[in-house]
């Protein structure tokens, strides 16, 4: 029996110490669970970090990863959300050759702009929900772009 | 006071109440053996290889209920121990052990001697540290035996570089320990425990699942009192053998792969599991989806992450074992124990059609009888450790276990060489007891190197080899599932294991007849030294009842049938 797997967005309150991030990439490698992407930053004036992961598995698989995760010694919280504002940020660089007024009125349609003009390369960024993010990034194919950087989510709970 | 982090570590040790460490030096751990050198406030017991000191703090703590300890070095010492903390972690024992690395000016420069400790540990251990200055170290250690004791238990490393041992720092170890992060929930949830209760007074066919956990919580007397007072039969896990006795009428046996066919038909046929201290291993469950297929489950676990792991609780309870047996006895006046007669009397029924035998059909002893036999001749009075393999399974069968941490074996890693220097461990825990490891001619091999411990220190381990010149229950799969081809499994080559105990100071003993077993066995206790007793057993004996890997429990291949015993 295949159990049906859903994307989750998963947050982990954990100590802000050496080794931590670790810990939590081993427990997924270990387990056979799936990251799709993963951020980490201190939470400002206090020892905690965040983490925001993007992973997809059953029901029980993705209860199985929290309360696994909650095992960590230093994983002070585990939050699995149901109702989430959900952002990312793209940076993506083209030739200078291409349309810069085109570029940057579809980047604004993503909220973003262009950051950057040099001699050679135009570079914009978007932040916005992951999957519009995708839509972006397949829209602007046709201005070939050079390189593209995700930053992977970030979430909230409502 | 300010001390090395030397001293720091054998002040932490005397606090702690650690009366025995075991280990072996090395030059990045040097400034903690120089300190051992300089006190007596326990004893040191020199292993030969790092990984016997692991097992022997193992063997240690499962006998005495206190965290083993052991001390190594680093690259190779660490490296060896690491089999010894992957067992400590499948089979949740506490331990704290303490590793020697480079100094932190040569971490990460590919030093002599270095690995990198931690990162190898993490996921063989309930937590880890790298000590970076000597000031942590109080804290550090204070916190390492409380994560390795509290909780689910489990084996805690702390890498320790050797200019941090010879770093001076202010020592207080009185600080309480303060784990925001870190806070096991053993206190089961009142509401959940009531409601179990009803779904058990409700049941028609319930059945206790013991697990390993209620030795760990200490809760044998507790749950002891619940099963006779609810009138439920119960089935023990490998690990939980002891908890109740062997002669116990409501004991059914074993459940599993190698379990009683009544444990496991009993486990079939229920109306509801109530799982204590137990974390539904597939070498118990068998084929999970035909599991218990028609029954409720109760899972009381420390561990929440075990809790529907595998099998859906209908009635989770988190806490320590102890406390819920407590909570349900008082409320178990609500349960009638007459209502459950036909019950037992069915599970008696299953007992009587397939009972746990063997056959006496061969001139060779029989394994199974060797283990009956030390039953029946130091019964309660040893304490029993194995190695891993098919004399691992026997002795789970017919030894008549009467109490908790009586038993010591490897379960969830099932790691071959654990057996001796385990009971070493035992030993030097249970002096009074005799300790007697039952190990195979594979599984001996292992870490026999441990003779010249046993011998030194005076450990005097006997080691009961089931000789059948076989790794066999490898042997015994291939005969069963790979159409009898034995590949790389016939040990027709074997030491001559009598001269090899005389070569290093102990005594050994070559058994091919029941009288000479008594003999030997009568002898080695007497004289009270280390011993091999290489007993020559039927070669091609298989344990028997079996679950093929994967299969339902209700469909046992059985022993067959015959008229003598």
């Amino acid at each position: 029996m295949i159990e049906a797997s859903e994307r989750r967005v998963i947050s982990v309150i954990v100590v802000n110490e050496s080794s931590v991030l670790s810990r939590i990439t081993d427990l997924f490698s270990a387990r056979g669970y799936n990251i799709t992407s993963l951020t980490v930053a201190p939470i400002p004036e206090s020892k905690y970090s965040r983490l925001t992961i993007v992973t997809s598995g059953s029901v029980r698989v993705i209860e199985q990863i929290t309360k696994q995760l909650h095992k960590l010694i230093p994983v002070l919280r585990v939050y699995e959300h149901a109702d989430l504002v959900e952002k990312e940020m793209a940076m993506i660089k083209f030739p200078v050759s291409e349309n810069i007024t085109d570029i940057n009125t579809l980047c604004e349609a993503y909220n973003g702009k262009i950051v950057n003009v040099g001699e050679n390369v135009i570079i914009a960024m978007v932040a916005d929900e992951p999957k519009r993010v995708e839509n972006f990034l397949s829209i602007i194919k046709r201005y070939n772009p050079k390189e593209i950087v995700r930053s992977g989510a970030v979430a909230l709970e409502r | 006071m300010q001390i090395s982090g030397a001293q720091m570590v054998i002040e932490a040790l005397i606090a702690e109440g650690v009366d025995t460490v075991f280990g072996y030096p090395g030059g990045a751990i040097m400034n903690v053996y120089d300190e051992i050198y300089k006190q007596d406030n326990f004893q040191h017991i020199l292993t030969r290889h790092e990984q016997a000191a692991v097992h022997a703090a193992e063997g240690y703590s499962k006998v005495s209920g206190k965290v083993g300890v052991a001390l190594i070095t680093s690259g190779p010492g660490f490296t060896n121990a690491v089999t010894g903390l992957a067992d400590a972690y499948m089979d949740s024992i506490p331990l704290v052990v303490i590793s020697g690395q480079v100094p932190m000016s040569l971490i990460g420069t590919d030093a002599f001697q270095e690995i990198d400790a931690v990162g190898i540990s993490r996921s063989c251990t309930k937590h880890n540290y790298l000590v970076t200055q000597a000031s942590d170290l109080p804290r550090i250690l204070k916190e390492a035996f409380y994560i390795a004791a509290s909780g689910r238990p489990g084996p805690v490393h702390v890498d320790i570089p050797k200019d941090v041992t010879a770093e001076i720092a202010e020592f207080d170890y009185s600080a309480e320990i303060d784990l925001e992060t870190y806070k096991p929930h053993t206190k089961g949830n009142p509401r959940q425990i009531k409601k179990a209760m009803e779904a058990i007074a409700k049941a028609k066919r319930p059945v206790f699942y013991l697990g390993g956990g209620i030795i760990n919580a200490n809760a044998a007397d507790e749950v002891r009192e619940l099963v006779h007072k609810t009138g439920i039969p119960a089935v023990e896990t490998f690990m939980a053998r002891g908890v109740l006795s062997h002669d116990d009428d409501l004991l059914i046996g074993m459940l599993g792969m190698h379990g009683s066919y009544a444990s496991n038909m009993a486990m079939s046929e229920t109306d509801l599991v109530i799982g204590l201290g137990a974390r539904f291993d597939d070498r118990v469950t068998g084929k999970l989806s035909e599991f218990a297929k028609n029954a409720g489950v109760i899972h009381v676990d420390i561990d929440p992450a075990s809790i529907s792991k595998l099998v859906n609780a209908d009635y989770p309870i988190v806490g320590d074992v102890k406390n819920v047996a407590k909570e349900m006895l008082e409320l178990s006046s609500q349960i009638n124990s007459a209502k459950y007669k036909s019950w037992r009397e069915t599970v008696a029924n299953f007992a009587e059609l397939h009972p746990l035998t063997y056959h006496e059909d061969t001139d060779r002893i029989k394994p199974q009888w060797v283990v009956e036999r030390v039953g029946q001749l130091l019964g309660a009075g040893a304490n029993i450790s194995t190695d891993v393999g098919q004399h691992q399974m026997w002795t789970a069968q017919f030894y008549p276990f009467s109490r908790p941490r009586q038993f010591i074996s490897s379960g969830g890693l099932g790691t071959m060489g654990f057996g001796f220097p385990a009971a070493m461990g035992v030993k030097a825990a249970a002096p009074d007891k005799v300790s007697i490891n039952f190990t195979g001619d594979g599984s001996i091999l292992m870490n026999c190197q441990e003779l010249m411990t046993a011998v030194e220190k005076k450990l005097p381990v006997i080691n009961i080899i089931l000789n059948n010149n076989y790794l066999g229950m490898v042997r015994q799969w291939q005969t069963l599932f790979y159409d009898k081809r034995h590949s790389e499994t016939d040990l027709s080559v074997q030491p001559d294991f009598v001269k090899l105990a005389e070569a290093f100071g102990g005594i050994g003993y070559r058994v091919t007849t029941k009288e000479e077993f008594d003999a030997a066995l009568k002898d080695a206790v007497e004289k009270n030294i280390v011993a091999f007793i290489d007993v020559v057993v039927e070669r091609l004996e298989n344990v028997m009842p079996m679950v093929p890997a994967g299969g339902s429990l209700f469909n046992m291949m059985l022993l067959e049938k015959k008229e003598t015993k």
